[in-house]
């Protein structure tokens, strides 16, 4: 029969690192096809290929029998492939009319038609059961709104293929509902749906066939309805779900070191909780729940306008992250390229940058000292790198996370913030961030580790602290038998 | 009510500049008789025409999220060109489009450098500046060339009615601006490209090509500066464009521009020219030195952009946040 989009032998390297090694996926004409496969398995840069973001470096690609070269988005768009993108992709000073129409305005000899544009637009929203003025700025909308008219942007064109890569992150319940109903809807219209999604019950729903990736290669391709969950993650681990899970046991927290009181910011509203010695408090929540902001306000990035921090049961204002540093607390963010690395220059350079002073004294700088420290750290965490000189860009996420982590350590801190360690790194890399933060535990240090990743925070937290909209639902005192759908029932607003 | 709206809208976009400009006015008639006149204002306008000319040049650039300090130099360099081809004995009109090709060139030079060298624009056109400014020397054969031809002369000192040509020149640059920022398909990709590049390539843009486009305008629109300043000092002189590029991004800021691209209008911009022109015109009046002309307007650049952006920030909100609700 003939394909819809028939990829062969794809490969593609970025900097001599193989991402995909003779990955083959086959799309048929009106199913939705989900791929899987863990974080850096090769999803998004096969997506992205398909879509002419990336060229390929080997393998040819079919769309409908003919043999295609696509070189652009553009080329993609001639042929009728849309990708709506992960990250919202989106003109934050442009409306949301200009905003699905950007790159197909409706136009007569280059100028604008704004009242069919507003019409069209507004047409859409009306399908998507969304009630906002189509002249909002997209700045002035909410996370899920965005998502929202980036789903609506793909759809508005006239496509034979659309990837949605995680579209439903930051969706609710009914607005996923809604969204799969347009999905039900398009199939019929014979356009073929490629899903990536983390989500297992999702692919169950809506997918029709899987293909999973692996560390880059193909896994295997599936119906769904041949295949069940654990039968999946066996494709996707490699390995047996138990295996892949290093077990440990949760640490137990002593005293209360840290204690939050109503705390009052832009963002959240009336947070109180303890953090205890030794223990790991996990943060969960949707995207945008004020997991991130709660942590800002106690480093003091964020302006806290009422309430108070406790820290050993004395008052402490935290008006800086350097005031935060010398009371002992440190901070991770969650976007290690753009807060926590300075990607251009060495891991050296990088995890020293804290504590300076330390190393150097008006002219002197106490090379020994800087490098005992460097050493010390880069073998504790097992940073794979040529050397302390090497740039940190060069570098895999995990080990660019590792030095972040570990110029924190080097602090010497009693309270660790993780924002979303393990995003964006591989499966062993991840194993080894867990047993890392085990490992710190063992030496007195308290953590707080902010996850969207479900399954991950349940399993390495002590406890578990959920948000729903800047506020605290609920803290859960964790134990294998609290289920995702206990958690998931908290981080949907329920009290 | 569509009217009312669109009136209010443009207060709340341009309150704060308005205001200061009202107050500089007025506080500039109380201490000036001469300054609420007719003739000053028109006065006024004719001076800052050439500036407001490359300030929409630079807008949009700033807005697709480039920057040309290059503009002098286009300024000198078509000024000269215009004259030496009019001196040669060549037909006014002739000359003229030569002189605003050779603008058309330079902003093509800048714009491959920065597209597809992928050179930083601020170096881009802190370099071209100088190839430009010799260029004009070398046109010019070193010295200021004074031009006899009062055709052309009139493009720079003539009136239409009431109104000098240079005001009528920027007035129909702007509203051809103004098109093509707000109706065209071309400037929903030049707000697209500013605002997010990536968002715009992803969905299909030629981002390359529209960057190529707002330094190309630019190039013209300071070479048409140029030509114009040329006939109004009936010469073409090498010297003249130093400076000129601060004065044009000064307006484009005042104006609401934002450097991180993506935001910021035409009009907006003519109101920013207005009020340096307001200062210059106003200290003059006064008898202010030049040095003190200097002082006074980089002081009220950093005041009024200052607040701008203080605004952005919300700190007023929150300073006077509370007063309002009660």
């Amino acid at each position: 029969m003939e394909y819809a989009v028939k990829m062969e032998h794809i490969n593609k390297a970025f900097s001599k690192v193989e991402v995909l090694k003779d990955v083959s996926f086959c799309l048929k004409p009106g199913e939705v096809h989900a791929l899987m496969g863990e974080n850096g398995a090769g999803k998004s840069t096969l997506m992205k290929i398909l879509s002419g973001i990336y060229s390929t470096d080997g393998g040819t690609i079919e769309f409908y029998g003919q043999k295609v070269s696509i070189k652009s988005v553009q080329d993609a768009m001639g042929l009728g492939i849309a990708l709506i993108h992960q990250e919202i992709c989106a003109v934050p000073e442009m409306t949301i009319a200009e905003n699905i129409f950007l790159a197909h305005v409706p136009a007569k000899f280059g100028i604008v038609k704004k009242k069919e544009r507003e019409e069209r637009a507004l047409q859409l929203m009306k399908e998507f059961d969304l009630n906002i003025d189509v002249n909002t700025k997209l700045k002035d909308l909410n996370i899920a709104q965005q998502q929202m008219v980036e789903i609506i942007k793909a759809l508005s064109q006239d496509v034979k293929v659309i990837i949605m890569d995680e579209p439903t992150s930051s969706l609710t319940i009914s607005e996923i509902e809604n969204l799969f109903g347009h999905i039900r809807r398009l199939k019929e219209q014979g356009t073929s749906i490629i899903y990536i999604s983390h989500r297992m019950e999702e692919t169950f729903e809506i997918c029709d066939r899987l293909t999973v990736l692996r560390d880059g290669h193909l896994a295997g391709t599936s119906e769904v309805k041949d295949i069940d969950e654990d039968g999946i993650i066996k494709l996707m681990v490699g390995r047996n779900l138990d295996e892949s899970f290093n077990e440990k046991i949760r640490p137990q927290g002593k005293e209360a070191i840290l204690e939050v009181k109503n705390l009052e910011t832009d963002k959240v509203h009336n947070i109180s909780f303890q953090l205890k010695k030794g223990e790991i408090l996990g943060f969960a929540g949707l995207v945008g729940a004020g997991r991130t902001e709660t942590m800002n306000a106690i480093v003091g990035i964020d302006k806290i306008k009422s309430g108070s921090i406790l820290l050993n049961g004395k008052e402490i204002k935290n008006k800086n992250m350097r005031q935060a540093i010398d009371n002992g607390i440190v901070l991770v963010p969650e976007d290690r390229k753009e807060c926590g690395l300075v990607l251009s220059n060495t891991v050296r350079f990088n995890m020293l940058l804290p504590q300076l002073e330390k190393y150097i004294r008006f002219l002197h700088v106490n090379v020994k000292a800087e490098q005992e420290m460097v050493e010390e750290y880069s073998h504790k965490l097992s940073i794979r790198m040529h050397g302390p000189d090497q740039k940190a860009e060069n570098l895999s996420g995990g080990n660019q996370q590792k030095i972040v982590i570990s110029k924190w350590l080097a602090c010497k801190p009693d309270i660790l913030i993780l924002d979303e360690p393990t995003r964006g790194i591989d499966v062993a890399a991840k194993a080894e961030i867990y047993s890392l933060i085990h490992q710190i535990t063992e030496e007195g240090i308290s953590v707080i580790m902010i996850s969207s990743d479900l399954p991950e925070v349940m399993r390495i937290s002590t406890r578990l602290a959920v948000l729903y909209e800047g506020n605290l639902q609920s803290i859960i005192e964790m134990s294998d038998d609290v289920t995702q759908e206990q958690v998931m029932y908290y981080a949907m607003g329920g009290k | 009510m569509k009217i009312l709206n669109m009136v209010k809208a443009y207060f709340k976009r341009y309150g704060g500049i308005l205001a200061a400009l009202l107050i500089l006015c007025i506080a500039l008639s109380f201490v000036s008789p001469a300054f609420a006149t007719q003739n000053n204002w028109i006065n006024i306008l004719r001076q800052i025409s050439i500036n407001a000319l490359i300030a929409f040049g630079i807008t949009q650039l700033i807005i697709v999220g480039g920057i040309d300090l290059s503009v002098g130099g286009v300024v000198a360099m078509s000024g000269c060109t215009s004259v030496v081809l009019i001196n040669s004995g060549m037909p006014v009109a002739i000359a003229v489009i030569l002189a605003l090709l050779t603008g058309l060139l330079a902003g093509l030079i800048n714009g491959f450098c920065v597209t597809v060298v992928k050179i930083v624009p601020f170096v881009v056109t802190l370099a071209s500046f100088n190839i430009y400014s010799g260029l004009a020397y070398v046109v010019s054969n070193g010295s200021s060339v004074a031009c006899k031809n009062i055709a052309f002369s009139k493009l720079g000192t003539g009136y239409i009615g009431a109104v000098p040509v240079p005001v009528i020149v920027m007035g129909v640059i702007m509203l051809l601006c103004w098109l093509i920022m707000n109706k065209t398909v071309l400037g929903q990709h030049i707000y697209a490209t500013g605002g997010n590049e990536r968002a715009a390539e992803y969905a299909g843009i030629n981002t390359k090509k529209t960057r190529m486009f707002c330094y190309s305008l630019c190039g013209v629109l300071a070479a048409i500066a140029g030509v114009v300043l040329a006939a109004k000092m009936y010469s073409g002189q090498p010297t003249v464009g130093v400076g000129y590029e601060g004065d044009a991004i000064a307006a484009s800021v005042l104006g609401g521009v934002s450097f991180e691209g993506g935001a910021g209008t035409i009009g907006g911009t003519l109101i920013g020219a207005i009020v340096i022109g307001v200062i210059s015109n106003g200290l003059n009046l006064v008898g202010a030195s030049y040095q003190t002309q200097l002082i006074a307007k980089g002081i009220i650049i950093l005041i009024a952009v200052g607040i701008d952006t203080l605004k952005k920030e919300h700190v007023f909100n929150n300073l006077f946040g509370k007063v309002k609700n009660v």
